[in-house]
Formats: C-alpha cells, structure tokens, sequence
C-alpha cells in the first residue's frame, strides 16, 4: 500500500458522510480483520474490506471512492453478520458506493452499466426483461459476446420470454423513479 | 393443521429462466395444502441494482408490493427467491426503524405501505409453518440412496437482525427437509459461501472462481447433487457450470436442483413435472440412483419379512 500524507488528504467530511448515510460508527472498528478473513471477494478486491473501513476512518474519500472494492460488493451480508463490533459493514461498503456514484466516479464501469440497464427494465416494465437486458448489456458495454456461450444452452428449454411483461400498474413503478429523481433536483 | 395461506411473490427470474422453481414450489405447496395467492400486478422488487442507487428509492420499489400486499388484507407475503426476499426485508426493517425514511419512502410511493406486513421465504413457510412431521407424512418415494449437499447462499439467513430465520452461521432448516424427504445429507462446510451472485455477467472469472470452489467441495462431500433455494445460485452452480469447468480446469456434471423439485419427487411427482429436464446439467444419473435405492429397500423389506414368516 502507498504512503498517505494525512495532512494533505484527510477528508473529515467525509467521515461524517458515510457515518450519517449508514448509521453506522465507523470509529468503533478496531480492524480484527474478522470481515476480510470471511469476505469471499478478497481475492478480487484491490482494498479487502477491513482497509476499506480504515481508509474511511482516516478520511481517504478519494481512494475509498475510486476503489473497485466497493463496486466488486456482492453485499452477501458475511462481514456483517461476523462484525464483533456490530457494524453493518455491507451497509457502509453500498454507502460509498452511493456516494461513488453520486460524484461520478466509478471504477468498474461495466457493474454499474449493467446496474443501470436493469433499472432501465424495470422503469419500463414494472419487471426484468432478461433477454434486453443481456443484449442491451452487450452493445453498450461493447463486449458482444458475453454469455453468447449460454444462449444454446437456455434457448432451447423453452423458459424465457422473448417479449417483455408490461405490469398494468408500471406507471406507478415508474412514477418511482421519476419522483426519486425531482426529489435530488429539489434537494440539490 | 389448519389452512395456510399467504400472498405469494414469485419474482421476475420465477416467470423466466427459473420457471421450474414457481413451478415445483406450487406444486409442493398444493400437495402440503398451503393456498398460494400471487399477488395482483406485482412489480420487480429491485434486487441488488436498486440498493447501489439509494436505500430509500430500493425500498420504494420493494415496498409497492408490500402495499398491494395490505389491500388484499394479507399479513404475510412469501417469496421462494432470498433475492426478492431481502429487498422486501430490508424495507420493512428500515421503514419500522426511522419514521422519517417510512414517510419519504411513501412520498414515493401511489400507494403507501403501512407496515402491516412482513415478509417470509417459501423456505421459512416448509420448515416453520408446516413443519417437518406434516412433510413426512407426504413422502411416498423417499430418496434413499443419494447424498444431497444443501446450499443456502447468502441472504435466506443474513444479516440476522433482518432475515430472523434460522441460523446465521449453521442453518439447518434445507438440511433437516432433506433427511425428512429421505436423503443423506452429508457435512458440507460451504452452506453459505457466496456464489459470486449477480456478477456472472459482468465478472465471470468471480463466479466460475466461487461457484466453482462450491461445487469442488460439494463433490468432495460425496454429493450427488446440490440442493439449492436461490434462482441466482442456481443459474450460477447450474448453466455456468460449463463456463466453471473451462474457466478453472474441472470437468463436474453434478445436478444443482430446488429444494421444492427434490420434494415433489419424494412426493411422488414425476421430473418432467418438476421441469428437472429444464437444467443445463442433465438429473438422469442421479434420477436412476433414486429408483435403485428404492428398489433395493423394497427388496431387502420383502426379504425381511419372508425371513420372519
């Protein structure tokens, strides 16, 4: 791990941010490591979470933000259920990634990309659409053949829809979204 | 046993890629007299996409069906999916937590959720509600002779403040219908490490990387096949597993089945009534080996009593 100068880039606002969104105090991490040793995405994290709780700690909003931890967070609840502090550590890693999000800054792309294009499904239809989301997934995050593999393997079972179910009521879910939206805007 | 009845919430992969598991979960529940009701125009329960937006917007779209779920006049809503289930769960739990996150969440909403209902998995529904000793008595073609590993994946028992089922760390609920539908159940140590959930499309080498470690350890148990309660898991450990194999240089053809279809065939329903021919790795192997141990107790039931007479 690199050198941080804390004079220069401790963020204390920071500190309050994530602490005020998650209801979470982050100060009572003591780093046992206990949410690392079970987090089965160590291995693909470029922070594991316990560094990730620490670099909050210390207010390093620009590389907790910038992280591909947060965005690799499948928020399989492990780290929570074992936290002996009883902090809710998979609330605070989907916390930054809010905030990530909210500053535009997002190390994996394509998670988010497809995070969206999900969204943009249910926004449309009031459920999933799995075949658009899929394809869609794959034109715009350019990798074309994603899964190609698998179509042979489900086509022919018969069990997916080739067109979308439109609920009734999807103006009510989309009214969701739009409201969720003005909300930001009023607030901002 | 009185009637049970309850809202059910099927979820979007339940009408399509994980048909089978609506279907074999009705079927079950039909059999076990639990009365189903779905729920009229439910909506997609935002799974994990909407929680990496904002919690408030997540639980808006989780709880719009939570609130048709109130005017049916139902207390409780059941889901088989863990996915739909924690979406559901964590609404409820926030909402009843913070009045002020309740009343933004309504702001959101046409109609509001008054938190007048909670939220249960089917899961929940078989081993609490009808119970153990009510499943046995439905068992005509128990499923001796295989072992059956139980995976839960992540959310069926965590976090425990949320889920309040089962337990966090060793639940045994899965394990326990499965010694009662006839099956051995061996140790297995990886209950409930995460599959790599929702990022098979996006990061398959996580997936075919922790999907894999569950299946080589499933076999290393001595399973002949995984039971599961979770659309995802069973999309990642099943469909994928061809991509486990090419990825991580195994070659496993064990079958990943619903809990619900395991139980439909000790009740006496056949696999194409299950939709068990609707998976990527094919059951046929393991089907056979149910027939032969049921032939074998018969055999050695005949001979015990032909000895005696």
């Amino acid at each position: 791990m690199a050198l941080i100068n804390l004079t220069t880039s401790t963020d204390e606002n920071f500190v309050n941010q994530v602490e005020t969104l998650s209801g979470q105090k982050i100060s009572e991490c003591y780093q046992c490591g206990k949410c690392t040793a079970g987090c089965p995405f160590s291995f693909a994290f470029d922070y594991p979470v316990s560094q990730i709780m620490r670099l909050i700690q210390i207010g390093q909003k620009e590389i907790v933000l910038n992280s591909k931890a947060i965005w690799l967070c499948a928020t399989c609840e492990a780290c929570t259920t074992r936290c002996p502090c009883q902090i809710d550590v998979a609330n605070v890693m989907d916390i930054c990634r809010i905030i990530a999000r909210k500053e535009n800054k997002v190390k994996e792309k394509d998670v988010k990309l497809f995070y969206d294009i999900f969204l943009e499904s249910v926004k449309k239809h009031g459920r999933i659409f799995e075949i658009e989301i899929l394809m869609k997934y794959n034109l715009k995050s350019g990798k074309l053949l994603t899964d190609a593999d698998l179509g042979p393997k489900i086509l022919p079972k018969g069990k997916l829809n080739f067109f979308p179910v439109n609920i009734k009521g999807k103006d009510s879910v989309e009214k969701i979204f739009t409201r969720f939206v003005e909300g930001i805007k009023n607030n901002e | 046993m009185s009637k049970l009845s309850f809202a059910y919430y099927p979820g979007c992969s339940l009408e399509s890629s994980a048909k089978e598991y609506d279907v074999s979960t009705r079927k079950v529940a039909d059999i076990l007299k639990v009365e189903l009701i779905e729920i009229p125009d439910w909506s997609c329960c935002g799974a994990s996409p909407a929680h990496t937006v904002d919690h408030l917007f997540a639980s808006a779209v989780a709880a719009r069906n939570l609130a048709i779920v109130e005017e049916m006049g139902r207390d409780t809503l059941v889901t088989p999916c863990p996915e739909c289930l924690s979406a559901f769960k964590k609404a409820i739990y926030n909402m009843s937590k913070d009045d002020g996150f309740k009343k933004k969440v309504n702001s959101l909403l046409d109609k509001p959720f008054n938190l007048n209902v909670e939220a249960k998995s089917f899961l929940q529904i078989l081993y609490e509600d009808v119970g153990k000793e009510n499943i046995s008595k439905k068992v005509i073609k128990p499923l001796i002779g295989v072992n059956i590993v139980p995976y839960y994946g992540c959310l069926l028992t965590r976090p425990p403040d949320v889920a309040q089922f089962d337990d966090p760390e060793n639940p045994i609920s899965m394990d326990t219908i499965l010694e009662t539908i006839g099956a051995n159940v061996p140790y297995f140590s990886y209950k409930l490490e995460c599959c790599g959930a929702a990022y098979g499309v996006t990061k398959r080498r996580i997936v075919t990387k922790l999907s894999g470690d569950i299946l080589k350890t499933a076999i290393e148990s001595g399973a002949d096949a995984v039971a599961v309660a979770c659309p995802l898991c069973q999309q990642n450990l099943d469909l994928r597993q061809d991509q486990i194999n090419r990825d991580q240089g195994f070659d496993f053809h064990i079958p990943i089945l619903y809990i619900t279809q395991l139980m439909g065939l000790s009740f006496g329903l056949s696999a194409s009534e299950l939709m068990i021919d609707k998976h990527n790795v094919k059951s046929d192997h393991f089907l056979e080996k149910i027939e032969k141990g049921l032939k074998e107790k018969e055999k050695s039931e005949k001979e015990s009593i032909s000895s005696k007479n």
